[in-house]
C-alpha cells in the first residue's frame, strides 16, 4: 500500500497509519483509567458537599 | 442553592474521564485524584457560574487544567526544576498510575511539553473537538492543531514508530498497538 510504504511522509509529518497506531494506544492508555468509573472519594464528597448545601440554605 | 440532581449526575459523570486526564497530565495517580477533588470544589463552589444546557464536562475539564497549570508553574519554582528533575520525579514516582504494558507509553507522554501533552489527550482521547480543546486551554484552534500534530509527531519518535510495518517498542506496547486495545 502506498501509505505503508511512505512511512513518515516528510518532516513533521505523520502517514495515516501512524497517526492510528498511535490514536488508538492514547485511547487504550486513556480507557484504562476511565474504566475504573467513580471511586467511592468522589460519591461521598459530592455527597457530603450535597448536603451541606442543604443545610446552608435551610 | 442545592445541586439538582442532573448536575449532580453530570459531575459524577465526568469523574472517570476527569481522573484519565488529571493522570494523563500528572502522570500520578495519587496527584490526579487531588486535582480531581479540587475541581470537583471549585465546581461545586462555583456552581451558580454554570450555565444549564452547557457542556458540564468541559466546564469541569477547563477548571482542572487551570488547576494543573497553576500547580505545576508553582511546584517548577519551588523545587528549581532547571534540570529537568521535577519531570523526572513524575516519571518515576512509586504511585504512578499505569500498568506494565503502558509504561513505555506513558513515559514518553510525560516527555512532552505540557502545552501539547494536554492538547493531544483532549482530542485524541477525552473526545473534544478542536473548538472545545481550544476554549479549554484559552487558545485559538489553529494553536491547538498545532500543538496535536507536534505532539503526535514527538511521540513516534519517543516511541520509534515509523510505520505499520516498522515500529520498535517493547514487545508489550506491540501487543496493544496491534491488538488495538488491551493486551
Amino acid at each position: 500500500m502506498q501509505i505503508e510504504t511512505q512511512g513518515r511522509k516528510a518532516r513533521g509529518r505523520l502517514s495515516r497509519d501512524v497517526m492510528a497506531k498511535l490514536g488508538k494506544t492514547l485511547e487504550a492508555y486513556y480507557d484504562d483509567v476511565r474504566k475504573e468509573g467513580v471511586p467511592d472519594r468522589f460519591k461521598n464528597l459530592l455527597k457530603q458537599l450535597d448536603e451541606r448545601k442543604d443545610k446552608d440554605t435551610g | 442553592m442545592t445541586l439538582t440532581p442532573s448536575v449532580r449526575e453530570a459531575m459524577l459523570a465526568a469523574v472517570p474521564s476527569l481522573r484519565a486526564f488529571a493522570i494523563s497530565l500528572s502522570g500520578n495517580v495519587d496527584r490526579a485524584d487531588d486535582l480531581v477533588q479540587e475541581t470537583l470544589l471549585r465546581a461545586m463552589a462555583n456552581i451558580d457560574s454554570f450555565q444549564a444546557g452547557t457542556n458540564m464536562s468541559a466546564w469541569l475539564f477547563t477548571i482542572l487544567r487551570n488547576l494543573f497549570r497553576s500547580e505545576y508553574r508553582k511546584r517548577r519554582r519551588e523545587v528549581e526544576d532547571a534540570d529537568g528533575s521535577y519531570a523526572e520525579t513524575l516519571k518515576s514516582h512509586p504511585e504512578q498510575h499505569s500498568r506494565v504494558e503502558f509504561e513505555e507509553f506513558r513515559v514518553a507522554l510525560s516527555k512532552l511539553p505540557p502545552d501539547q501533552r494536554e492538547a493531544l489527550i483532549l482530542v485524541g482521547a477525552s473526545g473534544f473537538s478542536y473548538e472545545e480543546a481550544a476554549s479549554i486551554c484559552d487558545c485559538a484552534v489553529g494553536t491547538i492543531k498545532s500543538r496535536v500534530n507536534r505532539a503526535r509527531v514527538r511521540l513516534a519518535e519517543l516511541l520509534s514508530i515509523d510505520s505499520v510495518d516498522e515500529f520498535g517498542p517493547d514487545e508489550p506496547t506491540r501487543a496493544i498497538l496491534t491488538a488495538g486495545g488491551r493486551g
